[in-house]
């Protein structure tokens, strides 16, 4: 085992890398579940993300684009699942589960061309002085732009749901449709906006994967990313600031398994890969022992159609 | 009354059905020939590989043959349903391309005794399974040579996938050999589980060049290794197919695959009903394990010294496991001079000597 050459800053740069598509797809959702709809299409979202940025970003030569074009593929693909779910009722788990399947059979028909090809690189940032810092240039001043826009992203919904006005009417949809509904308030108008930007937010996090992190377009490649983003939501109990501390545990899980081998420690791949499972279930198993805890946390209508009597 | 009748309707179709499946025996009909792929085909990898083949078989014999494929079969009882339903319609040889197939492949072929089963690097047999793989190990010592000397950090990363005997002998094979031209070589390995998932893939090729790794190379089936190893400026070994388009710096050469031989061969016997279980292990001399064009970064003695090691193994005059060579523990493997034999190979499961780290099981 040689530690000398284990580089924390390395492992740290490579873990905010691999979480970001996890914290990008899980902060989407969490909107979404907050408004009272549980989406388990994240995977297919993500999926139809990875492949229209890639299409975009190839025949316009601009990553930048290509992310636009992920987050409105997104965006579009998720609107069916609105569209089923606020309009026609059906069943959002039942749905959410269709749309994954169905995003990952059309990104494979839409990518099929698009095997092989090299996609433009996306820039990363380069302030000539503070880059070149020893840990802190490497750790904080050289991401690319997606990563910092992650981030803001966090404190950007963060503000909107617990500071804005607009961030009250969303949740309060989630607590109580009806109570939401003999305000006034447009209750499926809301929660439709509200899946279309958890669309675009996995949508950009399945971009992240084919544009910057492998970068390729390949079937499949998000490999299961959708479900664990689902999970962290849940670990996160609803809190955006805690979807960054499960995004990097997670990802940094996957890394730390991979890193470890490298050096030459040998702590068995599946009982890393299990870990962040095992701790979602504990945080869940607490979250639910406190009845009074418990009920602030979920949101109360999380997964009911909303149907207006009148 | 009616019912019955729609029962009688539908049996005589069913048995007419069936009679006209039974007319189709390789007297003038196309022979059906069916792959199962553990991988999509556009992973322009292993599985990208074996579809050549299943289009030179189409090349090589036009209308008196018609192919088809079903990609991304996981291994286990999915596969056995697949292999099934392909059997079941008629199907006259199935290729089932990876070695989590096996058990699968002869359930199925127990109970379809007149369908030729091709099970691709795996080592049971039956009456109507064959099996047949390539010495990749031969394309890996070649690489290993190339790596050894390419090197400057003396550090080299593996990316494998599975603790098999096929994985373990790919690295045992590409150690020996960097070993053999540069002692001081070091390999890291690093066990990613899984044949084909280009973002870990990707991620243990970061995690390797983050220790110190310049030169890669992996068992798993995607270009993404690839990809990161052009990106941060290492070298790179494309994986069973030229992977230049990815790695067009990086990529020194390519162990590509080269099924089309062996499979219209096999097409060709099922056509000529002279088909039966054979167990193949062919490598460079027969023409399976090819090479993509050495890449002009390397300098001219390393690339004479890997054409020159291509032609000795081709020609039988050397075997990358000939002794001396001890096994990992220490232990006598092969003595000086003493040539391995297909039986331990097929079963390799230990490291040699000097390959730091544990063999997961």
């Amino acid at each position: 085992m040689d530690f000398s050459s284990l580089d924390p800053v390395a492992m740290m740069v490579l873990l905010i890398g691999a979480a970001t598509p996890i914290m990008l797809a899980a902060l989407g959702e969490l909107v979404v579940e907050k408004s009272g709809v549980l989406n388990l299409g994240v995977e297919g979202m993500m999926i139809i993300g990875a492949v229209c940025g890639f299409i975009v970003a190839v025949n316009t030569d601009s990553p930048m684009l290509g992310l636009l074009g992920a987050a409105v593929g997104g965006a579009v693909v998720s609107m069916l699942f609105a569209f089923l779910t606020q309009y026609l009722l059906s069943n959002q788990v039942a749905t959410g589960l269709a749309l994954t399947l169905f995003g990952l059979g059309l990104a494979a028909l839409m990518g099929s061309s698009y095997n092989g090809i090299r996609p433009p690189r996306m820039a990363r940032l380069d302030i000539g002085g503070l880059s070149d810092l020893p840990v802190v240039g490497k750790l904080f001043f050289s991401h690319d732009p997606v990563i910092y826009g992650s981030v803001a992203l966090v404190f950007a919904v963060w503000f909107f749901l617990n500071r804005t006005r607009a961030g009250l009417v969303l949740r309060a949809c989630g607590e109580n449709h009806d109570a939401a509904h003999s305000l006034g308030y447009n209750v499926q108008l809301i929660r439709f906006g509200a899946i279309m930007f958890g669309g675009a937010c996995a949508g950009l996090g399945g971009a992240y994967v084919s544009l910057v992190r492998v970068p390729q377009w390949t079937e499949g490649m998000t490999a299961g990313v959708g479900w664990i983003a689902l999970a962290i939501v849940v670990f996160a109990a609803w809190k955006p600031w805690r979807v960054i501390l499960g995004a990097y545990m997670f990802g940094g899980l996957t890394i730390l398994q991979l890193s470890l081998q490298a050096l030459g420690i040998h702590i068995s791949g599946a009982y890393l890969s299990m870990t962040p499972y095992i701790v979602t279930i504990v945080v869940l198993v607490i979250m639910s022992a406190d009845r009074k805890k418990a009920s602030l946390n979920a949101p109360a209508c999380l997964g009911k159609s909303f149907h207006a009597s009148h | 009354m009616k019912f019955t009748k729609t029962l009688a309707a539908a049996a005589a179709m069913g048995l007419a059905l069936a009679g006209a499946a039974q007319a189709e025996s390789h007297g003038g009909d196309p022979v059906k020939a069916g792959f199962i792929y553990i991988g999509p085909v556009g992973d322009l990898g292993w599985t990208y590989q074996h579809d050549q083949g299943r289009q030179a078989i189409e090349a090589e014999f036009g209308d008196m043959v018609e192919t088809s494929y079903v990609e991304g079969v996981p291994e286990g009882a999915d596969a056995e349903r697949v292999m099934s339903q392909m059997a079941r319609s008629g199907v006259d040889i199935i290729f089932t391309t990876s070695f989590g197939y096996m058990d699968p492949t002869l359930n199925v072929a127990e109970g379809f005794p007149d369908v030729a089963f091709e099970h691709a690097t795996g080592y049971k047999r039956a009456e109507n399974v064959s099996t047949y793989s390539a010495r990749f190990y031969e394309g890996r010592y070649v690489i290993g040579e190339i790596a050894g000397a390419m090197t400057e950090t003396n550090k080299i990363g593996y990316i494998a996938s599975f603790p098999i005997p096929e994985v373990v002998r790919g690295i045992n094979a590409a150690y020996l050999a960097a070993k053999s031209v540069n002692p001081d070589v070091e390999f890291k390995v690093v066990w990613v589980y899984t044949w084909f998932d280009p973002g870990k893939e990707a991620d243990a090729a970061n995690a390797l060049i983050e220790q110190g790794v310049d030169v890669i190379m992996q068992h798993t089936d995607s270009p993404a290794a690839m990809t990161i190893a052009e990106e941060k400026g290492v070298y790179a070994f494309g994986q069973a197919t030229d992977m230049s388009n990815f790695g067009p710096n990086a990529q020194l050469t390519a162990i590509i695959d080269n099924w089309a031989p062996y499979y219209v061969e096999r097409v060709g016997a099922v056509m000529n009903d002279t088909w039966e279980s054979t167990d193949t292990w062919d490598g460079i001399s027969e023409g399976m394990v090819g090479f993509a064009p050495l890449s002009d970064k390397m300098p001219a003695d390393v690339a004479a010294r890997a054409e020159a090691t291509i032609a000795a193994i081709a020609a039988g005059e050397m075997h990358p496991f000939t002794g001396p060579i001890n096994k990992q523990d220490g232990s006598v493997w092969l003595a000086d001079g003493e040539v391995a034999d297909d039986g331990t190979l097929a079963g390799m499961s230990f490291y040699v000597e000097g390959i730091e780290g544990e063999l997961p099981n």
